[in-house]
C-alpha cells in the first residue's frame, strides 16, 4: 500500500482536528491555523489526484479494523481527487480573499467559532466526496448543514438570522427526506455500502420486487438533495442566505456547499442506484425540466434586482439549473458537462462574491448599482475580477463559463430529439438573459464617477488582491486548458460505475 | 453637442439607461400611454434630484398603497394554508402507502437480515471484546460514523455559542447578575434535594459510561446523565458554586482533550486496519471491566464531550456564557 493512500483519511481527520483546535485558541490564530491546514489539504488532494491518475484505477481505504460491509470505507478515484482538490482550492481562496470582510462582519470573540465551522465544513465536504458508504454520507451531510447555518448567522444581524432560519428549515426538510430515503433503501436492500446497494438494486430492478419502494426511494433522495442544492422550486432560502452573510461565507455557500450535495447526488446516480435504473425511473426527465425552468426563472428574477449581492445570488439559481439540466440529459456527455460546470461555476461565483466585496468597500458600503457606479475605477483589481467573472458567467470565449456552455451544447446535441431542442433553445435564451444583467452590472461598475466615494486613505486589501488574481488565473485556466480537466472527469466517470 | 429629444424620458433607450443605473426594474415597468402617467413620471424625475424628498414620497406612496395589497395578502395566506395542507396530506398518503410495500418487520427472510448482521451478532463479542454488541458496533466496526456523530454534537454546541454567547463587557455583567431573575434563589427545598440527588446522578452516569461495553448504555447516554446532574446542581446552587468544579476553563480543556484523544484512538484503528497490522491492544476477558481494548476509553471521551455539551446548552440559554 502506497503512502499516498493514507492522505485520503488524513485530510478528513486533520480538518476535524483543526476544528477542535480552533475552539481552544483566539480568533486570528484560528484563522492562521485554518489557512495552513487548508494549504496542507490542497497539497494532499493534489497528491491523491496525481496518484490516482498514475495508477489509473480507483483505490479503497478501509476505515477501521474490519473490511467494508461491516466497517466503513473510503474510496478515491481520479474524479474524487479532482473534486477534493477543487473544493480545497476554492475554500482556501475564499477565506483568504474575505479576510477584511471577516474582520468587519464578525465579532472578534466569535472569530474562532467561525473557523471551527470552516474546518468542519471542509472535512464534511471531503468526506462527502470520498465516502463509499451511504450512512457516512448522511452523517457528514448533517455536519455540513449545521456548519452552513452557522456560516450564515455568524454576521449577527436581523437579515442573517432570518436567512439562517429559512435555510435551516429548508435544509432540515432535505435532510429528513434523505434520511427516510436511505432507511427505506436499507430496508429493501439490506446494505449501506455503495457497490453492494448497487448490486442489490440491479437485482431488484430485474426481478421487479419492491418496485414501488424503489421508485419512492429514488424520488426522495433526488428531491432531498435538490432542496439542499437549491434547484428552482426549492430556492427560496438562497437569495437571503447569499445576500446578507459575510463575503467569504457567501462564496463558500454558493460554490462549495450546494456543489457538495450535487456531487453526492451524482455519486448516488452512478454508484448507488445505477444510471440505467435512474433513467428508467424517469427521474432524470424531472430534474431536466426543473433545471430548464430554473435556468430561465433565476435569470429573469436576477434582472429585476438592483442590489449586486442579490443579482449574484439569483444568478446562482440559474447556474444550478444548468447543472441539473446537464444531469437530466441522462448521458455521460451531459454528466461531464454538469461536472465541469460545477467547477466552472464554483470558481466564478466565489470570485464574484469576493470582488463584489471589494467594490462595495469603495462605494460607501452600498450594494445598489446607483452607488456602485465607477467603483471599477476606485478599486481597479476588484473591478477587473468582477468583469472577468461576469463575462465568464455570460459565456465569453476564453473564460470558463464559455467552455462549460460548449460542453452543455455538445451534450445536448447528442441527446434525444425532444430534449435536444428544449436544451439548445433554453441555453440560447438563458445566455441572453445572463448577458442582460451581467453586462448591465459591468457597465454600472465602469461608468465614470468622481472618486470621493472612497474613504480617504483607503487601500485595497492585499489578501483579497492575491486571491482575486488566483481566481482570475483559475478562470482562464478552466477556459483555455479545459481538456485535461474534462479528460480527468471522463476517466473518473468511467471507473465510477 | 448631441441633442436630446424632448420626449426622451419616455423612449425605450431612456428606460434601458435607467435600468443600467439601477433606478428602475425593467420587467415591472408599465409603459405610460396617457398624459397623466407622463406627468407622474416627470414628477418622479424631479424627485430623484432631491433624494431625501424621494424617500419621503416613497414612504407616503407605500402608506397609501398598503391598504390595497393587504386584501390580496389575506387571500394569498388563506390559499397558501390550503395548498400547504393538501401537499402535506398527499405526501403523507404517498409515504404511508410506500411503507406498506416494504418487507414485513421481523421477518427472518428480510433483505436486512444478511451476512452483515450475522457477523455482528455471531462474532461481535469475540472481535471487539464488548459484551454489548451495539457498543462494539458503533465504536469499533463503524467507528468513523460515530466520530462524525460526536462532531455533530460539538458543532451544535459551537452554533449555539455563535447565537447566544455574550461578549465581555457591561452586558455580560448584567446578564450574569440577573441570571436568576425568573428562578427561585437559594430555595432550601431544591438545595436539600440536590444534595441527595446530585452525587447519585453523577455516580450513576459514571457507572453507565464505564459499563458501556458490558451493559446497555455507553458514552452518549452516560454523558447525558452526568450533564443532567450538573444542570440540577447549577439550578440549585447557582453558577458560583458550580464554577468551583466546572467553569469555562474546565469546559474547554475537557472538551478539547476528549475530542482530541477520541480522534487519536480512531486514527490508530484506521491506520492499523488499512495496513492490515494486528491489533496490539489486548481485548481482555469479555465481561470484565477492563476489556474490549480502546472501547472503554472511547466511551469515556464520548461521555466527557456529551456531558460538556449538555451543560453548555443549559448555561448558554440561561445566561449566555459558561
Amino acid at each position: 500500500m502506497s503512502f499516498i493512500e493514507n492522505l485520503v483519511p488524513l485530510s478528513i481527520i486533520i480538518c476535524l482536528g483543526g476544528g477542535i483546535a480552533c475552539s481552544a485558541i483566539k480568533g486570528h490564530a484560528a484563522r492562521r491555523l485554518t489557512i495552513i491546514l487548508l494549504c496542507a489539504v490542497t497539497v494532499m488532494s493534489a497528491c491523491v489526484l496525481a496518484y490516482t491518475l498514475i495508477i489509473g484505477h480507483e483505490f479503497v481505504y478501509v476505515m477501521g479494523r474490519f473490511p467494508a460491509p461491516w466497517g466503513n470505507e473510503l474510496r478515491a478515484g481520479c474524479l474524487e481527487g479532482l473534486m477534493a482538490l477543487f473544493f480545497s482550492i476554492i475554500m482556501l481562496l475564499s477565506i483568504v480573499g474575505g479576510i477584511r470582510g471577516q474582520n468587519d462582519d464578525i465579532a472578534i470573540d466569535k472569530m474562532n467559532l467561525y473557523f471551527i465551522m470552516i474546518n468542519l465544513m471542509m472535512s464534511s465536504l471531503l468526506a462527502l466526496v470520498y465516502t463509499n458508504d451511504l450512512f457516512t454520507a448522511y452523517v457528514f451531510v448533517e455536519i455540513n448543514t449545521m456548519a452552513a447555518c452557522a456560516l450564515i448567522m455568524i454576521r449577527n444581524n436581523g437579515h442573517t438570522l432570518v436567512a439562517a432560519t429559512k435555510y435551516m428549515i429548508m435544509s432540515l426538510l432535505g435532510s429528513g427526506l434523505l434520511l427516510i430515503g436511505i432507511s427505506m433503501l436499507y430496508t429493501i436492500t439490506g446494505q449501506l455500502l455503495m457497490p453492494n446497494i448497487r448490486e442489490a438494486v440491479s437485482k431488484l430492478d430485474a426481478s421487479g420486487e419492491y418496485a414501488v419502494p424503489l421508485t419512492v426511494v429514488i424520488g426522495l433522495i433526488s428531491v432531498a438533495l435538490a432542496i439542499k442544492s437549491a434547484l428552482y422550486p426549492f430556492h427560496s432560502w438562497l437569495p437571503e442566505a447569499y445576500g446578507y452573510s459575510t463575503a467569504s461565507s457567501s462564496a463558500i455557500l454558493s460554490s462549495l456547499v450546494s456543489k457538495g450535495y450535487i456531487f453526492l447526488l451524482i455519486k448516488i446516480f452512478y454508484r448507488v442506484i445505477g444510471m440505467d435504473v435512474m433513467v428508467d425511473h424517469k427521474i432524470t426527465n424531472i430534474l431536466f425540466i426543473f433545471g430548464i425552468i430554473g435556468m430561465i426563472m433565476g435569470s429573469v428574477t436576477a434582472i429585476r434586482q438592483s442590489d449586486i449581492r442579490h443579482l449574484i445570488a439569483y444568478s446562482s439559481i440559474a447556474q444550478i439549473g444548468y447543472i441539473y439540466m446537464g444531469m437530466g440529459l441522462g448521458s455521460t456527455a451531459g454528466m461531464v458537462a454538469a461536472l465541469f460546470h460545477i467547477m466552472s461555476h464554483g470558481a466564478t461565483k466565489s470570485m464574484l462574491f469576493i470582488a463584489q466585496r471589494g467594490l462595495v468597500e469603495v462605494s460607501r458600503r452600498s450594494k445598489n448599482f446607483s452607488d456602485l457606479k465607477g467603483s471599477g475605477y476606485r478599486n481597479k483589481l476588484a473591478g477587473f475580477a468582477f468583469a472577468v467573472g461576469a463575462f465568464s458567467m455570460v459565456g465569453v470565449p476564453l473564460l470558463s463559463g464559455f467552455t462549460s456552455k460548449v460542453y452543455f451544447a455538445e451534450a445536448a446535441i447528442t441527446a434525444v430529439h425532444s430534449k435536444m431542442w428544449i436544451a439548445m433553445i433554453t441555453l440560447a435564451i438563458s445566455t441572453i438573459l445572463n448577458a442582460i444583467y451581467f453586462i448591465r452590472a459591468t457597465i454600472s461598475v465602469y461608468t465614470p464617477r468622481n472618486m470621493d466615494y472612497r474613504d480617504p486613505g483607503y487601500k485595497p486589501a492585499q489578501n483579497s488582491a492575491i486571491s482575486l488574481v488566483c481566481f482570475v488565473v483559475l478562470n482562464f485556466f478552466l477556459g483555455i486548458l479545459s481538456y485535461p480537466i474534462a479528460y480527468t472527469i471522463q476517466t473518473g466517470l468511467k471507473v465510477f460505475r | 453637442m448631441s441633442r436630446k429629444r424632448s420626449d426622451y424620458r419616455s423612449t425605450f433607450y431612456s428606460r434601458i439607461e435607467n435600468f443600467v443605473n439601477g433606478k428602475e426594474e425593467f420587467l415591472l415597468y408599465k409603459p405610460s400611454g396617457n398624459t397623466e402617467a407622463r406627468q407622474l413620471e416627470a414628477l418622479e424625475e424631479e424627485l430623484t434630484e432631491a433624494a431625501d424628498l424621494l424617500d419621503k414620497r416613497e414612504a407616503q406612496q407605500r402608506l397609501q398603497d398598503s391598504t390595497e395589497p393587504l386584501d390580496f395578502l389575506k387571500k394569498f395566506h388563506r390559499l397558501y394554508g390550503i395548498i400547504a395542507a393538501i401537499i402535506c396530506l398527499t405526501m403523507m398518503i404517498l409515504l404511508m402507502s410506500a411503507v406498506s410495500w416494504l418487507p414485513r418487520f421481523g421477518n427472518p427472510s428480510n433483505p436486512a437480515n444478511n451476512e452483515v448482521i450475522k457477523r455482528y451478532i455471531e462474532k461481535g463479542q469475540e472481535e471487539t471484546g464488548a459484551v454489548n454488541i451495539v457498543t462494539g458496533l458503533i465504536l469499533n466496526y463503524r467507528g468513523f460514523d460515530t466520530m462524525g456523530e460526536t462532531h455533530v454534537l460539538f458543532i451544535a454546541a459551537s452554533c449555539v455559542m455563535i447565537l447566544l454567547l455574550i461578549a465581555e463587557g457591561e452586558e455580560k455583567k448584567s446578564s450574569y447578575a440577573f441570571d436568576r431573575y425568573m428562578e427561585p434563589k437559594n430555595d432550601i427545598i431544591i438545595q436539600k434535594a440536590a444534595n441527595f440527588i446530585v452525587p447519585v446522578v453523577f455516580v450513576f452516569g459514571i457507572y453507565v459510561i464505564l459499563n458501556g461495553h458490558l451493559s446497555p448504555g455507553g458514552g452518549f447516554s452516560g454523558g447525558a446523565i452526568i450533564g443532567a446532574g450538573m444542570i440540577i446542581h447549577v439550578s440549585a446552587f447557582g453558577f458560583k458554586k458550580t464554577g468551583r468544579f466546572f467553569n469555562e476553563h474546565v469546559y474547554k480543556v475537557g472538551k478539547v482533550s476528549a475530542l482530541c484523544f477520541y480522534v487519536c484512538c480512531l486514527s490508530y484503528y484506521f491506520y492499523m486496519g488499512a495496513h492490515g497490522y494486528d491489533n496490539h491492544i489486548p481485548l481482555g476477558t469479555p465481561g470484565n471491566i477492563l476489556s474490549s481494548g480502546l472501547i472503554l476509553f472511547i466511551n469515556m471521551f464520548v461521555g466527557t464531550e456529551v456531558a460538556c455539551t449538555m451543560y453548555a446548552f443549559y448555561a448558554l440559554f440561561r445566561k449566555g456564557g459558561l
